[in-house]
This record gives C-alpha cells, sequence and structure tokens, in this order.
C-alpha cells in the first residue's frame, strides 16, 4: 500500500480529490474545499475551530463526536465532508450558549451527568436525539438509547438521570 | 485515510459508469463500515462513488409481486427508515425490529441496507433476514436468490461493479430474529432468525460462522414441530463455527439453539396474540 | 450572609463550559505555524533495530523532519525513570534497565515508540510514517506474566526477566500460624489486565521560543510539576526554570495521565530541536498500545483460620507484570500500594507477602485507578469468601467476627500501616440495610421462578489513600516528597484566586476547592477561582493520583486561607482600634466581640492592598498566602460494597440487578461530587469483573486493540447505584477528609464475584466473569461435549 499526498485537483468527470461543500453548521450557511478524504469532524474541529466535537477513538465506537446531521445523530467522524452537501450540521455549540441552555444542557450540569466534559458534548448530543425519537422514556430505553456513547467517568447513573429530567422538560 | 477522487452520480448507470472507469473503485452507501476501514488504512480505493444522490435506490415500497406482495426497499435505506417505516412494520415487522438493533442510534441514522448486505460482515444482522426471509436481492444486472447472494466471509456473489440496488423481501406469516451481541462491539455473537414463510420454516444464522447460513437441523425440526422444545437436541455443529476470544466455537453453537428457541418462543407468543385478537375480534362481534 | 456550602452538593463551577463545548483540553489548542507528530511504533514485539530508513519520508512532500531513537541518544537524553525505589528481600535495589525516549537498538514491546515524523498537517505526517522502513531482527517474545522468569530475556540487567523480589511482613510467624490452624483456605487467581480508557486521548503541543529559551509544552497530564521535575532533573530536557508544563481540561486520567511518556517527552525535545511548535494527538489505537495498563497479577494465597473462624495468618505470593519497561510509579503499585493493604477490616495478626516483579515484551503497567490497592482488596475478600463457604459460616458473619472496632484505633496493622480510625462494622450494617441482606432469600426464589439465579455478594474494603506522608514515602524508596502546596491570593476586591499544586481532570476540584475556601472566608463559591495545572503560575505541586487531592491538597489550601484569615485579624485590629484577641471572624466579618463595630472581608483585602491606614510597621501589605502541606499519615477510607446479580443460566450472562455503597470518607464537602466519584469508580470495578480483559497473543501482539475488542461498560451494561456515607473524620488532616476518587473500583470487583460464585454454587470464576465462562461453570459445556 503505498501513501498518497494530498492534491488539489479542480473538479472533473474523472471525480476529485478535492471537494467543495455548501452545508450550514449552526444556522450559519459554510462553503468549504477541502480534500475529498476529510471527515466532518476534521472540518467542525480544524476549518471551523468549533472543539466541542470530541474524537476519542478511531473506530467509530466511542460517541464522542456526535453531532446531529438533519436533525439526527451521527458520528461526525464517520460521515466524510463530501457526504455533507446541503446538510444542516448542529454542534454542541449551536444546541445552546452559557446564557441559554438547551435543557439537556442544564440537566447534565443539574444531575452531575459528566466529569471530565469530554464526552459530554456527544453524549449531550445523542441524548438530544433520543428524547425527540422516543415518544416515552424509561431508564432502560435511556440506557440502550445511549449504546453509541461511551462514558469512562460517570458511570452512567447520572448521565440517565439527567436524561430523563430533560426529556421532562423538553415536553413541557 | 488516504485521498482518493470523490463522485457523486444520480444514476445507477452514471455510477456503475464510474466505478468502471475508476482504477480501485468503491461504492459508498452509508459508509459506516468502509469509512472506518479506511480511517484505519485497511482499504485505499482511489475512487469512491457515494451513492447518495441516486434516488432509484431510495425508498421503501409495497409492490406486487405475481400472486404476492412484496416488501421492496432501496438499498440506500438505511436502517433508522426500516426500523421506522409502517410499510415495513406492517408487511415484515421482523425486519423493523432487526432494524432498530443494528448497532447503535448514530449508526442506525447513517448506515443502509445495501452496505450491509453487499458488505457481508459475518456478524452483521441484515443478512439472516435476507436468507431467513428468502429475499430478493436485485442489482443493476440481475435478480438474485439470497442463496446464491452470500458466499463466504465479506464475500458475496456481486461481480466486480455490480450494484446492489434494492432487496425485495416477501412476507412471512411470522417471524422473529434475536442476537446475543458481542459484549465489547455489539455485532451478533450469534443471530438467530427464524422464519415461517410459504415455503416452510426457514432458521438463518448470522455472527456463528464466516458467513450467514440456514440451520437445516433446526428448519426440520420446526418443520415437524414448531415449538420451543422441538430445538432441545439439536445442536449446529461447532466444527463450521467461528471460534475467538469473545467466544469459542463450542459456545457459538450453543447459543444458536438459545436464540433460535427464543426466536421460536417469540413467534409462537405472536401466534397466540394473534389468535386472541382474533378470537376477541369475533367475539365482540357476536356479541355487538 | 452568605450560604454555608460545606457539606452540600453545589453545582459544579467548570460544567458551564465543558456542556457547550467549551472546554479547553490540549488538542483544542492551537499555535500559529504549528507541525504535527506521528510516531512510528514497534510492530514486533522483541527485536534488535538493525537499521531505520527515513530518507523515502524526509523527501515527502510536506515533511519537516524524521527524528529517530538513535538521534535522542545522540543528543545525550537521559532514561525515563521510575520514580520509586525498591529493595528485594536480599537488599539488593531492583533492577532498572534504561527506558529510552525512543528505542534506538531494541524495542520491547507493540508499539514502542521508535522514530517521530513531523510535518505540515497531520495526513502527511501519517502518510511520511509509513514510509519510514524498519529492518528488525526478531527476537522470542516474553509476554505472558507467568511464563516471565522462563523466557527470552527482555534486559542485559534482568536475569529471568525479574525486577525485584520483594517481601512484606514476618515469614516466620505466619507460616507457624498455617502450620497450625484449624483451617486454611487456599486460593490462586489472576487479576486480569485492564487498559484504562480514559475518553481524551493522549495529546500534547510544544512550543520553543529560541529568543528566551523557554520550553513550553501543553500537556495531557495529572501532575505537571512532576513531569517537570523528571524531564529536567533525569531526562535532562531543559532547565527546570526554563521549561513550562500546562496541563489544561483533562478528559480523564484515572492514573493513566500521571507518568512521563516517551511520546510528550520525545514531542518537547523536538520543539527545542527543530525550534517549532509541534503538537501530537494519540489516536485510539495508540492509547491501546502505549497507555500504561494496569493490574495484571497472578496471585496464590492462604488465609488460616482458628476453629472459631478467627483470622490467625495471611499469606500472598503475587508475580506482577511491569511490562516491558518500568513506568514512573510502576514498582510502588504492587508493593506499598498492595502488599500493605492486605490487612484490609479485618484483625489478622500475622501476613507475609511476597511479590515478584518482572518484565514483558507488553506495554508498560502502572498505576491504573485504584492502584493495587484494588488487587489486594480482591485476594483478602475473595479468600474470606471462600473460606466462609468452607467453613459454613455466612460471609457476612465470618467478617463481622474479624473487624477492627472502634476502639482499637489506632490500629497497627502487622503489614506496616497505622489506621487512624474508622467505623467499619457502621458501613457494613447500613449497607446490608440499604440492599435489604436480609430479605435476599425472597428476591432470590422470585429470580427462580423466572428461571434467573440470583446471587449477593459482600466486599469490605479498605485503601490507604492521601499520598503521602514525605518521610513514609522517602524511606520506602519514594523519589519525590509527597506533600501539596496551596496559595490562596485575595484580590483587592475581595474575590479569591486560589492555586492548587493538584489537578483536575474530571473529579470538581473547582468546585470543591472553591466549597473550602469560600466556608473559611464566608463568602461566595462564585467569588472564588481554582486555578491548577501550568507550573509558569504556581508553586511546585506533586499533582492528583492516589485519591489525595482533597486530603493534602485541601489541606493546604486550608492551611493557606488559615494563614490569610489571621493576617485579616491584624489588619482588622488595626483599622478597629482594638486587639487581635478581642475579635472573631465569622460569616465574612471581623468583628469586634461584645460591639457593633465590623469590617467585612471585602473591606480588609481592600485596606491590604490600599494601606492608607494600615500597620505597615508590623504588616507586610497584600492578602496573599502560600502553605505547604506534608501529611502525617496516609488517611484510610472505608467502607462496603455489596452487588447483586441475575444470571440467565442458559447464555451464561450476568446482569447486575442491585449495587449498594455505603462508604467512609471522612468529611464530605460535595456529595454530588463524591456519589459521582464513587458511581464511576464502580463502573470500573464493574468493567474489570465482568467485561473488560487486555489480552496480548503469545507473540506479543495486543488482540484487544480497539473499542470493538475491549469491552467498554456502556450504560446499558450497568445498573443504578445505591450510595450512601458514614463519617468519622480523619484524624490528623485540617479538612477531615480522606479521599474518594478510587474506592469504587477497590471494593466492587470481588463483591461481584463473589456474588456470582454464590448465584451459581461454584467456588471460583476468573474476571471478566464472561458469558461463556460462566456458562461453562454452569456445566452446560460439559454437557454438550
Amino acid at each position: 500500500m503505498s501513501a498518497k499526498s494530498m492534491s488539489t485537483e479542480s473538479m472533473s468527470a474523472k471525480g476529485s480529490s478535492s471537494v467543495t461543500v455548501n452545508l450550514k453548521v449552526n444556522n450559519k450557511a459554510v462553503t468549504e474545499t477541502c480534500a475529498a478524504n476529510t471527515t466532518l469532524d476534521e472540518l467542525l474541529r480544524e476549518q471551523l475551530g468549533l472543539s466541542g466535537t470530541h474524537i476519542g477513538c478511531d473506530t467509530s465506537q466511542c460517541g464522542s463526536c456526535t453531532v446531529h446531521f438533519d436533525g439526527r445523530a451521527v458520528k461526525a467522524c464517520t460521515l466524510l465532508v463530501a457526504q455533507c452537501e446541503g446538510a444542516e450540521i448542529t454542534t454542541i455549540e449551536g444546541l445552546g450558549t452559557a446564557d441559554n441552555l438547551h435543557p439537556m444542557q442544564a440537566a447534565f450540569r443539574e444531575c452531575h451527568g459528566l466529569q471530565c466534559g469530554f464526552c459530554t458534548p456527544g453524549m449531550i448530543m445523542a441524548a438530544v436525539d433520543l428524547v425527540h425519537q422516543e415518544e416515552t422514556l424509561d431508564e432502560q430505553k435511556i440506557r440502550k438509547g445511549l449504546e453509541g456513547n461511551i462514558c469512562r467517568c460517570t458511570g452512567y447513573h447520572n448521565i440517565v438521570r439527567a436524561v430523563a429530567t430533560a426529556a421532562k422538560k423538553m415536553r413541557n | 485515510m488516504y485521498n482518493f477522487n470523490y463522485h457523486r452520480p444520480t444514476s445507477i448507470d452514471e455510477a456503475v459508469k464510474q466505478y468502471d472507469e475508476a482504477e480501485d473503485g468503491q461504492y459508498l452507501a452509508g459508509g459506516h463500515t468502509l469509512i472506518p476501514t479506511m480511517k484505519q488504512r485497511l482499504s485505499a480505493p482511489t475512487d469512491l462513488i457515494d451513492l447518495s444522490g441516486i434516488k432509484a435506490m431510495q425508498g421503501i415500497t409495497r409492490s406486487d409481486d405475481g400472486a404476492e406482495k412484496m416488501l421492496q426497499i432501496g438499498a440506500l435505506a438505511r436502517h433508522e427508515e426500516v426500523a421506522s417505516s409502517p410499510i415495513v412494520k406492517s408487511m415484515v415487522p421482523v425486519l423493523s425490529a432487526l432494524a432498530g438493533g443494528i448497532g447503535d442510534a448514530q449508526v442506525r441514522n447513517r448506515g443502509t441496507l445495501g452496505g450491509s448486505v453487499a458488505n457481508c460482515d459475518p456478524a452483521a444482522d441484515y443478512p439472516a433476514a435476507v436468507l431467513g426471509l428468502n429475499a430478493q436481492l436485485v442489482t443493476n444486472r440481475r435478480s438474485l436468490d439470497a442463496e446464491q447472494f452470500f458466499m463466504g466471509m465479506f464475500e458475496t456473489a456481486l461481480d466486480e461493479g455490480e450494484l446492489l440496488t434494492s432487496v425485495h423481501f416477501p412476507r412471512p406469516e411470522a417471524a422473529a430474529y434475536v442476537k446475543f451481541p458481542n459484549p465489547a462491539s455489539r455485532y451478533a455473537l450469534v443471530g438467530l432468525l427464524v422464519a415461517k414463510t410459504n415455503d416452510g420454516v426457514r432458521v438463518a444464522v448470522t455472527g456463528a460462522a464466516p458467513a450467514v447460513f440456514r440451520a437445516a437441523a433446526m428448519e426440520a425440526a420446526l418443520t415437524d414441530d414448531f415449538s420451543v422444545s422441538a430445538l432441545d437436541s439439536i445442536l449446529l455443529p461447532a466444527g463450521d463455527m467461528n471460534s475467538d476470544m469473545h467466544a469459542s466455537a463450542e459456545y457459538r453453537a450453543h447459543l444458536c439453539t438459545v436464540m433460535a428457541q427464543r426466536a421460536v418462543a417469540a413467534i409462537v407468543a405472536q401466534d397466540q396474540a394473534r389468535a386472541r385478537q382474533v378470537t376477541s375480534e369475533v367475539t365482540s362481534e357476536s356479541t355487538s | 450572609m452568605v450560604e454555608q456550602t460545606i457539606g452540600k452538593s453545589v453545582q459544579r463551577k467548570e460544567d458551564l463550559r465543558f456542556i457547550t463545548g467549551k472546554g479547553r483540553y490540549t488538542d483544542d489548542i492551537n499555535l500559529p505555524g504549528q507541525a504535527y507528530a506521528v510516531f512510528v511504533r514497534s510492530a514486533v514485539a522483541h527485536a534488535k533495530i538493525k537499521s531505520i530508513d527515513s530518507s523515502e519520508a524526509e523527501s515527502f512532500p510536506g515533511v519537516r523532519a524524521v527524528l529517530t531513537g538513535g538521534q535522542v541518544a545522540d543528543d545525550g537524553l537521559g532514561s525515563l525513570p521510575c520514580g520509586w525505589m525498591l529493595h528485594s528481600k536480599d537488599g539488593s535495589e531492583m533492577k532498572q534497565p534504561p527506558h529510552p525516549v525512543m528505542a534506538a537498538d531494541k524495542v520491547r514491546y507493540v508499539g514502542e515508540p521508535l522514530a517521530m515524523v513531523i510535518a505540515e498537517t497531520r495526513k502527511i505526517a501519517k502518510d511520511a510514517a509509513e514510509l519510514v522502513a524498519v529492518d528488525y531482527e526478531e527476537l522470542p517474545a516474553t509476554a505472558m506474566v507467568n511464563q516471565a522468569q522462563e523466557g527470552a530475556q527482555i534486559h542485559a540487567e534482568a536475569p529471568h526477566n525479574i525486577c525485584y523480589e520483594w517481601e512484606l511482613g514476618d515469614q516466620e510467624a505466619t507460616e507457624a500460624a498455617i502450620a497450625s490452624a484449624a483451617h486454611v483456605t487456599r486460593y490462586s487467581l489472576v487479576n486480569n489486565r485492564l487498559i484504562p480508557n480514559a475518553m481524551e486521548p493522549r495529546a500534547a503541543l510544544a512550543d520553543y521560543n529560541p529568543g528566551s529559551d523557554e520550553l513550553t509544552l501543553y500537556t495531557t497530564s495529572q501532575n505537571p510539576h512532576l513531569a517537570r521535575l523528571i524531564l529536567t532533573a533525569f531526562v535532562q530536557l531543559a532547565p527546570e526554570h526554563k521549561l513550562r508544563i500546562i496541563a489544561p481540561d483533562v478528559g480523564g486520567g484515572f492514573g493513566s495521565k500521571i507518568f512521563v511518556y516517551s511520546e510528550e517527552t520525545a514531542l518537547a525535545w523536538a520543539a527545542k530541536k527543530l525550534g517549532m511548535a509541534i503538537k501530537w494527538t494519540a489516536e485510539r489505537s495508540e492509547s491501546f498500545l502505549a497507555d500504561a495498563h494496569g493490574r495484571d497479577h497472578v496471585t496464590e494465597a492462604e488465609l488460616a483460620l482458628d476453629g472459631t473462624g478467627h483470622f490467625l495468618a495471611l499469606r500472598v505470593k503475587t508475580t506482577a507484570n511491569m511490562g516491558a519497561y518500568l513506568s514512573t510509579f510502576a514498582s510502588a503499585v504492587p508493593t506499598y500500594l498492595y502488599g500493605t493493604l492486605l490487612a484490609g477490616q479485618y484483625k489478622t495478626p500475622n501476613i507475609y507477602v511476597e511479590v515478584d516483579a518482572v518484565f514483558t515484551n507488553t506495554a508498560p503497567v502502572d498505576a491504573y485507578r485504584g492502584a493495587g490497592r484494588p488487587e489486594a482488596t480482591y485476594v483478602l475478600e475473595r479468600i474470606v469468601n471462600l473460606a466462609a463457604v468452607e467453613l459454613n459460616i455466612d460471609p457476612v458473619e465470618l467478617r463481622r467476627r474479624n473487624l477492627i472496632q472502634p476502639g482499637d484505633f489506632p490500629y497497627q496493622t502487622p503489614v506496616a500501616l497505622e489506621y487512624d480510625t474508622g467505623d467499619y462494622e457502621a458501613s457494613l450494617n447500613k449497607a446490608l440495610e440499604r440492599a435489604g441482606y436480609a430479605d435476599f432469600s425472597s428476591r432470590q426464589e422470585e429470580a427462580r421462578s423466572r428461571g434467573k439465579l440470583r446471587g449477593i455478594g459482600v466486599s469490605c474494603y479498605i485503601e490507604a489513600c492521601g499520598l503521602a506522608p514525605s518521610r513514609m514515602a522517602g524511606s520506602l524508596g519514594a523519589g519525590v516528597g509527597l506533600w501539596e502546596s496551596g496559595e490562596v491570593r485575595v484580590n483587592p476586591t475581595g474575590s479569591v484566586t486560589v492555586l492548587t499544586g493538584t489537578h483536575s481532570h474530571g473529579q470538581g476540584h473547582e468546585t470543591t476547592f472553591a466549597q473550602l475556601v469560600a466556608s473559611k472566608f464566608g463568602i461566595s463559591v462564585d467569588d472564588v477561582e481554582v486555578v491548577h495545572g501550568d507550573t509558569g503560575k504556581l508553586d511546585f505541586g506533586l499533582g492528583t493520583y492516589g485519591s489525595r487531592s482533597l486530603a493534602v491538597g485541601g489541606s493546604a489550601l486550608s492551611k493557606a486561607a488559615d494563614k490569610v484569615i489571621e493576617k485579616g485579624y491584624k489588619i482588622a485590629a488595626h483599622l478597629l482600634e482594638t486587639e487581635r484577641d478581642k475579635i472573631d471572624f465569622d460569616d465574612g466579618e471581623f468583628r469586634v466581640r461584645d460591639s457593633n463595630q465590623s469590617k467585612t472581608f471585602q473591606e480588609i483585602a481592600f485596606a491590604a492592598y490600599v494601606p492608607h491606614d494600615y500597620p505597615s510597621e508590623e504588616l507586610e501589605p497584600g492578602l496573599s498566602e502560600k502553605a505547604f502541606y506534608d501529611p502525617v499519615n496516609f488517611t484510610y477510607p472505608a467502607g462496603t460494597h455489596i452487588c447483586e446479580v441475575e444470571i440467565d443460566p442458559e447464555t451464561g450472562k450476568v446482569e447486575v440487578v442491585r449495587f449498594t455503597v455505603v462508604d467512609d470518607f471522612g468529611t464530605i464537602i460535595n456529595p454530588m461530587i463524591v456519589e459521582g466519584q464513587v458511581h464511576g469508580g464502580v463502573a470500573q470495578g464493574l468493567g474489570q469483573a465482568l467485561l473488560e480483559n487486555c489480552v496480548y497473543d503469545e507473540a506479543g501482539q495486543l488482540q484487544t486493540g480497539s473499542y470493538m475488542d475491549y469491552a467498554m461498560p456502556r450504560a446499558d451494561d450497568l445498573p443504578a447505584f445505591s450510595v450512601d456515607t458514614t463519617v468519622t473524620p480523619c484524624t490528623h488532616n485540617p479538612v477531615g477528609a480522606k479521599g474518594c476518587g478510587e474506592a469504587g473500583t477497590i471494593g466492587s470487583p470481588p463483591a461481584v464475584i463473589n456474588a456470582i460464585t454464590q448465584a451459581l454454587g461454584i467456588r471460583d470464576i476468573s474476571m471478566p466473569a464472561t458469558p461463556e465462562k460462566v456458562w461453562r461453570a454452569l456445566g452446560a459445556g460439559r454437557a454438550h461435549v
């Protein structure tokens, strides 16, 4: 297997090793040109400076990089930027701000649903989608629904409480 | 991940042409196997042909296929789409349940039926449904029986460049899928799909061996007597099964029996519930 | 009056930035013009490096440099040291072979760094790293701990791969007691190897300014000062005053970020050598290969009892895996943090422990949450349980018979420690009640009716925390003191900046320490800011590990705050024209006793910085005090864990259905944070007992190198936890705190295994108790053969 360097050929019928993609990130229109092998997490962190989306593994297992793609939770490490043409991406920075927290963010703080904070943005984004998708949530559904996110600090006990608390608020 | 040329065709023909012209092309559906593999540099295609713009490969419909109504699912249908589709729920509810248990929520929001089936991972869930429900696999060139399709570990009957475009599922009388997940990856350590179909009882096993297979001994036993106890003495040969640090072949063989029994129990319960429903409908009609 | 917050679950000050994506972890920091490093790692477990050809990589477009282990050696960089000298039984020093920053002549584990590629982008560096051609002369690998002494020799300095053969306790008395005992329980066990897996992979960003000769290293460290000391004094990377180490937000550590590793060191060296900023961020696969692993013991133990079920003696023989090199604290973990804990909560008069530490061709093994104490607790709480079964005594009753009683303190154990205080039976009783222990059989019956096997297991743990009294540590071979520093800077407006030498990577120090200091001054928690993790900002500190931060670091802050108050009294006395002894300080006010005259804390602060009316002859202006605190003893948190499991006999799957913990952590500042620490600790303990296992094959290749194969506990693997406390304050530190970070991991594994073995009616099952192992234990495997 030989290494191949990046190049910035222009778009042609033969496809292109660089892509220009139009998407919305946190409600702002973004047009970015990047190498075709750029993943969404790299775009967010390195080109857009949105460092709240974290990278915790390289096998699409840990969920630290979870963002919303057209409103649904996805792992940004497993999406090419090229696949995001026309997409609306929401990251933790777009969910709520310090003076206007999303109920899920508030509940994580209130219930001590985080410790080191590294898995937290992905966990919150996954949890928001979970609440949107499930009409009713109990402890078991929450635990199952967060299967795609690993936390090493909390033992999940307080994360589960936080999601249940936020779900009530989000539905009111 | 090495770089590659990115293509986004809008038709099947265009996609196939781009594949054929590429030095070492790969079709990209949901990308949830391919992208991690490329990130680990275990796969290095020169060209990625992103199928997501091809309308003809999308959608979930009910089609009349001769005398039989078939559930027709575009290869690009995402797991979540299959899991939540009212058509799937009404026609082949087992498929909806199976799709709702693949990977995790984020994976289900991106991964596709076609990607999973064409990849033929020995521990993937969908192949059990395709084989167990006797689905037809439609490509840009032909239609294949499930029996013909799965050849081995990561190996299918698809020719170079041949593109799986949709999968057609006949409606089973009843079916259930039960898996025992690998505690680390959450893939199926073993997964058993048991179905009562037009052409008899079918049992498909995933996770246990290099590729999905039908358990003939179980099918025969269940044909004679569709009950949990019919499988009590049936143990699939461990010699054909995978053995790794997560589970020995012997344990996988044992789990196959347990999971099959649970699937049968689920079907029996469904049958009973349906019977009760019919009875109560009849009763309510007669009393009203 | 400001609300008093000690003992209250104040919401965490640090959370707002984390929940909004504004945390600042090492990989989030970027410097203009920075380059990126990727390490070339050994693909084999044991080999001579015949040659490294980096020419193709060097000429790859965008590559700035390729540096090898040979260049590290040429530059005279020192070896990465182990900070704790152990002596063998025969008095000889442990074997401490050189631990090169990057391998030059020989590689000794898969993943060992041997070269680094520095390039304009991560991707270029990664592409070019593949072009570095390493020619190995492979040697036989010694990967398994139980074969280490017969295996191929890894270091010239260490025949039979033995690092040391250590002992503690009275061998003769112990053996005599065992020989004459009414009953002896014997137990052989493996304590499974684990990979810590903090969710933030290790990362570093090094920057060098040739104009000032300053070298700055941002890194994922639990103890930046210690890292600086080691890099300066041992590795000779840079003079201490020219090296600044910053550990910003750190995403979990659990011990794995205590150590001074090759990659961070090489990065700092390269930045200085090349005069540029360079960043490295581990991919998870690198974390699996090259973070220090934990546990990995093989042990045989004997517990002797008299005819009435009282413990007479415990003898333990352990082989502990050090991995390929001695990591920073590796030698102390299976000795001073293990052998000394074998008395547990019991009055066992005779204890003798031997530990052989061995090298293998695997990643270095060092402290992982609990560090030695989980291993000790596992030996003890399993063998006590086995003894109870063998003697047909209820396991709780057997424990109760042997517990150290409140009247026995201070209690000198036969393995060096002197416990200061505790009430073990109180925790046990409270846990039994919370767990519904008395009603277990009805739940067991009910489970049986559903075809499930239900079991209950108890574990009573003790730990030695608050590392550590420096004199004691020094006499045991530690290379550093283990005190802590604290500084309390009162700003002119009365807000307070607190600096601590400890480090928080999830434990909530910004809140707990703020509560501690705010309560001293009677000010709001919001008016206290905690600063840590930057050698450029604060005095020397020893960092965070061994559940020491509040017990030692908090004590230093408490002392510093007392000094501030003492100075405040003098200023107030001057301003209020009275004597110091006539003033009381309470609720943030200095009041003249029996009068209505007072000055607020803020007024005193202002006067100290604007000293127009000030006792300048006696006092310096300003209001900022430092303190160093060196504990006089360890602290001894203790408690009881009770696990209840339900087993599916058809599949062997174990479900933890209840988990109850009652701990005595002494004084608690923030119960919410303490409970969170217990939850997380228990989760890691349940992970060890049921899921996690680091596996190398015989060739030394890591088989569990990703989350696809290394089973991490996920939300649906775990139950909700029932957590409570009892309190006997620590007698010898000013806070009364004992530490809570590791207890969950220490107490839980034996409780789980005790529950499983009870449910199955079997003697033993090894960790992790996977479904297949349980199924085989049920005899189902044999039925099918």
